[in-house]
C-alpha cells in the first residue's frame, strides 16, 4: 500500500524582508498561512514546488512545509513552522507584530 | 587600535560596490538564489526564520567608541534598534532588508568595518582574549598577531574555497579566555627555555557534532614563523581535508582520521617549503601592527575613593567583587558589562545601552571596548578611581547586573528563534533560567558556574564546554532538552558528559534548579565550584539528582 501523504503547503521567504511567504492557489505569495494553498497530492506539491522555484525575484528558499487543515486555513504541524507564522519568541518583532 | 591604511580602506570599499552590484542582480532576476547565496555569504549574509541577518566581523573583539556609536546607528537606522553579540565575538543584525544591506556595509566600511568572512568556508574572524592588552596574566597582547592574521587571511585566494569553515582563536594569556582548545587552530602564548616569547600551536579542536579537544601540533613556534607555520596548516587541510561529507569535513576530523602525526609530518614538510617565502615582510608588518596596539598612557591617582564607595554602597560593592578582573597596571581594573540582565537575551544590548558603553569607553576607558565570547561587553582599560561614575552610568542604562561567571551569566545560540538551522529555542530557556536564579537569590551563594546552550547540535552556544550545558534537540516534533556535565572550555578544556534522557521545555528549568541546589547539599564548601565538584564526585550523584529513583519507577 503506499504511503499516505501528508498534507503540505510551499513556503519560502519573501526576497526582499525575508519574511516568511506561502504559496497561494493563484500562483501569489502571501504572508498569512491561512490563505495558502493546502497540497494534498504529492505529485502536485513537487510540482508545486517547481513552480514556486521559478519566482526567483519574489522569493528565496521554497520548500514543502507539513501543515494540516484548520477552521481558517491551512495551519502548520511541526512548532518550526508554528515559530514563522509568529516571529520570535524573545522580542514582539515580526508577524507577530502586525 | 589597528586603524584602516588605504589599501584596507580601498579594499572594503570596493568589496561593498562589488556586492552592491550582485543585489541589485539579485533583486531584478538576472541572479538566482542558488547563484547569489554564495555572494552573499561570503559578505556575511544568512536567511533566517524570519528575515535576513547579518553577521559583522569585530575583529579579536576590539571596538573603539566610534565603532560602537556606528553599530548602534546602524541597529537604529536600518534593523530594530538592537544588536546581538555572539560567541565569536562578533555582532548579527536580525532584522535587515536585503537591499538596505550595501548601505549598512558602506556605514560600516565608515568606521573601519567589514562582514567579510564572517561566514562560508573561509577562515573566520579571528577570535582572542577579550582582556589581551589588560590582563594580569599576559605574556603579550596577542592581537597584533590577530590583525596580521587578519590581514592574511583576508581573500586569501589560496583559501577561499576551504573543505569547510576554518575558525582560529588566540591567547597571549596563561588563564585560556579565548577557548582556544575548541578551535581548528589555537594559539597559546609561551615563553621558551630562553624566555622567548612563541606559541603552543594546537590544531584540531571543535565543538559541533563531533566534539574534539585540540591537540597540540607544536609546543613551541617562534613569533616570526607563525604566519608561514599557519599557513602551512590550513595548506594541509585545504588539500586533506574531505570534501565528500559536510559532517566530515572539519580540520578536527581530518586529524582524527589521518592522526597527528601524519598531520604533523605534512605540516612542517609544507612549511619548509614555504618558509623562505616569507621573506620578512611579514615581519615587518607586525612591527607596524603591534606600534598600533601601543597600550595607553596608564595614570598613577589614588583609589581611595573606589575603596570608600565600596564600603558606602553594597550594590556596587557586590559589582564589583563580580564584574572586575585583575589589571596588569597598578590601579586599573578590567570592567565586565553584563548584557545579562536577568530574563533579557543573553547578548543583546540596544542602541541606547551601545552608545552609553561607547560614552563610558571614551570617557574612562581609554576608548576601548571588546566583545567577550561569553557575550559580554568589556571596558578593558578603567582607573578604579573611575569606578563609581561608571557605575552610576552603568545602573542608568540597565548594564550594572552583578552576575559575571556566576548562573544567570548564560551563553545561549539565538536558536530557533532565529536561526534556521536550529532543532529548539534556546533564548526562552536562558530567560527562564537567570529569571528563577534570581527569583532564588541564591546565584552569589553558588558562586562561579558556567551554562551554555544551544538550540542545535551545531553547539554555537559552546554546551559542550559549559559546567552544564544544555542542547535541544527536536524529539518527535517537541522540543527537548539533553543536558551535558563536567564541560569546560579553559586551558583544562573538557568536553561534558550527557547526563541521561532529556527534558520537555517545562521540565528543563526545574531540572537545572534540581541540580544547582543539589550541588550545593553536595560540595565540600562553598569554595568548590560546581565544577570542581563534579570532578570530584563524578556523574552519579548528580544523575541520582536530575533522575530521581522515584520517577525512573513510574516510567518503567
Amino acid at each position: 500500500m503506499a504511503r499516505s501523504f501528508t498534507p503540505k503547503v510551499v513556503t519560502a521567504n519573501a526576497l526582499l524582508e525575508g519574511d516568511a511567504v506561502w504559496l497561494t492557489e493563484d500562483n501569489t505569495w502571501t504572508r498569512d498561512i491561512h490563505e495558502a494553498e493546502l497540497i494534498t497530492d504529492e505529485a502536485h506539491g513537487d510540482l508545486r514546488l517547481l513552480e514556486a522555484m521559478a519566482q526567483a525575484d519574489k522569493i528565496a528558499g521554497a520548500y514543502l512545509a507539513d501543515a494540516r487543515s484548520g477552521p481558517d486555513g491551512p495551519e502548520p504541524t511541526h512548532f518550526r513552522e508554528a515559530f514563522r507564522t509568529r516571529g520570535p519568541s524573545n522580542y514582539h518583532h515580526g508577524k507577530q507584530a502586525g | 587600535m589597528y586603524q584602516y591604511n588605504d589599501f584596507d580602506e580601498a579594499f572594503v570599499r570596493a568589496r561593498v560596490a562589488q556586492f552592491r552590484g550582485q543585489v541589485e542582480r539579485r533583486i531584478d532576476g538576472s541572479l538566482t538564489e542558488d547563484e547569489f547565496k554564495p555572494l552573499r555569504l561570503m559578505n556575511g549574509i544568512y536567511l533566517q526564520l524570519h528575515a535576513y541577518m547579518l553577521r559583522v566581523a569585530v575583529p579579536y573583539g576590539t571596538l573603539n567608541s566610534a565603532q560602537m556609536r556606528q553599530l548602534a546607528y546602524i541597529a537604529d537606522r536600518w534593523d530594530k534598534g538592537y544588536g546581538h553579540f555572539t560567541t565569536r565575538q562578533n555582532i548579527q543584525y536580525n532584522w535587515p532588508k536585503l537591499q538596505d544591506v550595501p548601505d549598512m556595509l558602506d556605514a560600516l566600511a565608515d568606521v573601519g568595518m567589514h562582514a567579510i568572512q564572517t561566514s562560508g568556508n573561509t577562515i573566520r574572524n579571528v577570535t582572542a582574549d577579550h582582556f589581551a592588552g589588560a590582563a594580569a596574566d599576559e605574556i603579550e597582547d596577542p592581537r597584533p598577531i590577530a590583525e596580521l592574521l587578519r590581514q592574511w587571511s583576508t581573500d586569501h585566494p589560496e583559501f577561499q574555497f576551504l573543505p569547510r569553515k576554518f575558525k582560529i582563536a588566540v591567547t597571549g594569556a596563561e588563564q585560556d579566555r579565548a577557548v582556544t582548545k575548541a578551535h581548528d587552530i589555537g594559539l597559546r602564548m609561551v615563553r621558551n627555555a630562553a624566555g622567548q616569547p612563541g606559541f603552543e600551536v594546537i590544531v584540531g579542536g571543535g565543538l559541533g557534532r563531533t566534539p574534539m579537544v585540540g591537540k597540540i601540533l607544536r609546543d613551541f613556534l617562534p613569533k616570526a614563523d607563525l604566519l608561514p607555520y599557519v599557513e602551512a596548516i590550513v595548506s594541509v587541510y585545504n588539500l586533506l581535508g574531505r570534501r565528500d561529507n559536510k559532517y566530515k569535513a572539519r580540520i578536527k576530523i581530518t586529524v582524527h582520521e589521518n592522526g597527528l602525526d601524519k598531520i604533523q609530518h605534512l605540516v612542517e614538510d609544507r612549511f619548509k617549503a614555504i618558509r623562505a617565502g616569507f621573506s620578512g615582510h611579514d615581519q615587518a608588518l607586525l612591527a607596524q601592527i603591534e606600534t598600533a596596539f601601543a597600550p595607553p598612557a596608564f595614570v598613577t591617582k589614588s583609589t581611595d575613593g573606589f575603596e570608600a564607595a565600596r564600603l558606602a554602597n553594597p550594590a556596587f560593592r557586590s559589582w564589583t567583587d563580580t564584574n572586575l578582573a585583575e589589571h596588569k597596571a597598578d590601579g586599573y581594573a578590567i570592567v565586565s558589562i553584563s548584557i545579562k540582565k536577568h530574563g533579557q537575551t543573553p547578548g543583546d544590548a540596544t542602541s541606547d545601552q551601545m552608545r552609553v558603553m561607547a560614552d563610558l569607553a571614551e570617557t574612562y576607558g581609554h576608548n576601548e571596548l571588546r566583545i567577550s565570547h561569553e557575550q559580554n561587553v568589556i571596558l578593558p582599560h578603567v582607573h578604579k578611581s573611575d569606578l563609581p561614575a561608571v557605575y552610576q552610568a552603568l545602573r542608568a542604562a540597565d548594564l550594572a547586573t552583578a552576575n559575571i561567571g556566576l548562573a544567570s551569566d548564560i551563553i545561549a545560540c539565538p536558536g530557533m528563534d532565529y536561526c534556521a538551522l536550529a532543532t529548539a529555542r534556546s533564548i526562552p530557556i536562558a530567560q527562564e533560567i537567570a529569571t528563577r536564579f534570581d527569583e532564588l537569590k541564591i546565584e552569589h551563594d553558588i558562586g562561579q558556574l558556567k551554562i551554555k546552550i544551544s538550540g542545535c547540535i551545531n553547539a554555537c552556544g559552546h554546551h559542550h564546554v559549559g559546567h552544564i550545558g544544555i542542547l535541544g534537540l527536536d524529539r518527535a516534533g517537541v522540543e527537548n532538552y539533553q543536558i551535558t556535565l563536567g564541560g569546560d572550555g579553559t586551558e583544562t578544556t573538557t568536553i561534558g558528559e550527557r547526563a541521561g534522557p532529556g527534558f520537555s521545555a517545562d521540565e528543563i528549568v526545574p531540572a537545572i534548579e534540581r541540580l544547582v541546589t543539589g550541588y550545593m547539599d553536595l560540595r565540600i564548601d562553598e569554595n568548590e565550584t560546581f565544577l570542581q565538584a563534579y570532578r570530584r564526585l563524578g556523574m552519579e550523584p548528580f544523575k541520582a539528582i536530575l533522575y530521581p529513583a522515584e520517577d525512573k519507577a513510574n516510567a518503567a
